[in-house]
């Protein structure tokens, strides 16, 4: 028989502190879509898209029941979209964002992500086009998601393509202003972007991906931040131990629902992303974890050193619960999404210049911020130039996703609603990078490439 | 598959009663029962074995849900797999 106390805590950790699994993302590729004729290469996405995720929510919702675990998300991932559009020269991409987003909603899921571009070494066909196409994009569909890989360890970072992303993140911004925003929130710049990511914004099918994938990711900064609650006073090596037992848990039921999911549905599970994934719910925040472990409020000296331990855990514990670990992997801090970000954000203990340095330590980057409406498509460029020379000389992932809130200025406040959430308007340094950014070229790949 | 169903709440006549009687009218079999009680608070739990359920376990979910909620109790049924995995290596 098992453990009282097991189930108990498994059935506290459900209830009280927000644990759940944050998404099943079916990967799909959309390679063998490509057609001349942009009508012909849409129909065939759109007839692929149903036919293997017929069966996803429906998939999802019976593992939910049966096994008694929230599953929060249903998502799909495809090829990125520049591929398949570089075929169809001349037509518009939008047509591309218009049948994902029609697949999308016939089969139920919440959020298709990969209209995308990966262009760290430079633009191949399609990829020009479909950069260009993103603020339409993003303002004409619902369920959209977009990314663009400007950088990697490997290739260095692209730096024609950095520039133009600054002018796309405000054109998004004002494309869909009368939304507050959102269109922003949907649009990630990610350098060394992970192929398997089933996190959203930023998820996309790579190309080294099979035909289709399950991939699942875990959450739980809550059942985290109850568990050193429970500690008490203990030193931060037994910190780092709890959060490691609390990572293996969580990751393991994670393992359970990723083989599951894959199981029902035929499809082989790819992969499992560690993540700590925060939502704006109260009880489900890092930076609540990262105040647990002794902080007055995140955002404080001491916060980039808490949330380097937190990552670090995260991962030790999870990597042993999990056959393939992969995506993102690590605790995730999106401002908007998180309530004691948004606190620490609105009282001022937290600034962009901190997270940038947060960046360093944890997944993904600089995510869900909104700056000032004015802000110039330099300085944003400029503030993925930064993020991306993080990424790629720490070879890791590093991604910004920052919402110019149009008309508005620091200390006014935008809402997304739902997981997206909203928050204050954080102010940015105003002093001009625009004769770095308008060079243009390609920022040359780091020592650390070279491992050959 | 076998199942675990969780009961907690304010203690009262006739749980395990009621309980028991939802399973054995859908063909499910009560394999063991440990139940608590710390001075107010009663925490049951039952392992049941599904083999030979006459409804699937979505059903018996929202007819134990259903009599929770009646009772004022927390009822869950979840897949023993899901402890399993995650407090035994």
């Amino acid at each position: 028989m098992l453990n009282t106390r097991d189930i108990l805590e498994t059935i506290n950790m459900i209830e009280n502190e927000n644990l759940d699994i944050r998404t099943i993302t079916m990967g799909i590729s959309l390679l063998d879509c490509m057609d001349s004729d942009c009508g012909k290469a849409c129909d065939k996405i759109y007839d692929k898209i149903c036919r293997y995720a017929a069966n996803l929510v429906k998939t999802g919702e019976d593992i939910s029941k049966e096994y008694g675990i929230p599953i929060i998300n249903k998502r799909i991932s495809v090829t990125p979209i520049a591929m398949v559009a570089g075929a169809c020269p001349g037509a518009d991409p939008i047509h591309f964002a218009k049948a994902l987003n029609k697949a999308a909603s016939t089969v139920g899921v919440n959020f298709i992500g990969g209209y995308s571009a990966l262009v760290h070494k430079g633009f191949a066909p399609g990829d020009y086009a479909l950069i260009k196409s993103i603020p339409e994009a993003l303002s004409q569909t619902e369920l959209v998601c977009s990314s663009v890989n400007i950088g990697t360890t490997k290739a260095g970072i692209n730096m024609d393509a950095v520039k133009m992303m600054g002018q796309v993140v405000v054109d998004v911004a004002k494309a869909t202003a009368d939304r507050d925003c959102i269109g922003a929130a949907k649009l990630v710049i990610f350098c060394n972007a992970p192929e398997d990511n089933p996190f959203m914004a930023g998820a996309f099918h790579g190309p080294g991906e099979p035909d289709c994938v399950i991939n699942v990711g875990v959450s739980g900064p809550g059942v985290v931040r109850a568990a050193l609650q429970k500690a008490g006073d203990c030193d931060i090596t037994a910190v780092a131990d709890i959060i490691k037992r609390t990572a293996f848990k969580i990751t393991r039921m994670g393992q359970l629902v990723a083989q599951e999911a894959s199981r029902r549905l035929y499809v082989p599970f790819g992969i499992v992303d560690l993540s700590l994934a925060p939502t704006p719910a109260v009880g489900d925040s890092v930076a609540h974890i990262l105040e647990e472990m002794g902080l007055e409020c995140c955002g404080a000296h001491g916060t980039t050193a808490c949330l380097a331990l937190l990552n670090d855990a995260v991962k030790k514990g999870g990597v042993m619960a999990s056959s393939h670990v992969g995506g993102l992997s690590g605790a995730f801090i999106p401002v908007t999404e998180d309530a004691g970000m948004i606190d620490a954000a609105r009282c001022g203990a937290l600034s962009i210049t901190k997270l940038e340095a947060m960046t360093a330590v944890c997944s993904v980057g600089l995510d869900m911020i909104n700056i000032p409406g004015d802000t110039p498509p330099e300085i944003i460029s400029a503030i993925i130039a930064d993020e991306a020379a993080i990424g790629m000389v720490n070879s890791k992932t590093t991604a910004v996703r920052v919402i110019p809130a149009i008309g508005k200025k620091a200390g006014d406040e935008l809402s997304f609603g739902g997981l997206l959430g909203g928050g204050p308007v954080m102010d940015v340094n105003r002093y001009s990078p625009m004769k770095f950014i308008n060079r243009g070229g390609r920022i040359p790949a780091p020592m650390q490439s070279l491992k050959n | 598959m076998r199942a675990v169903i969780t009961v907690i709440g304010k203690d009262m006549v006739g749980i395990l009663a009621r309980v028991s009687a939802i399973c054995a009218e859908n063909g499910v079999n009560v394999v063991e029962v440990t139940q608590s009680v710390l001075q107010e608070f009663f925490a049951m739990i039952m392992m049941v074995d599904l083999e030979g359920s006459k409804i699937p376990v979505s059903e018996l979910s929202d007819a134990l849900s259903a009599l929770g909620e009646e009772m004022g109790l927390k009822i869950h049924v979840m897949h023993e797999d899901i402890f399993n995995s995650m407090h035994r290596i």
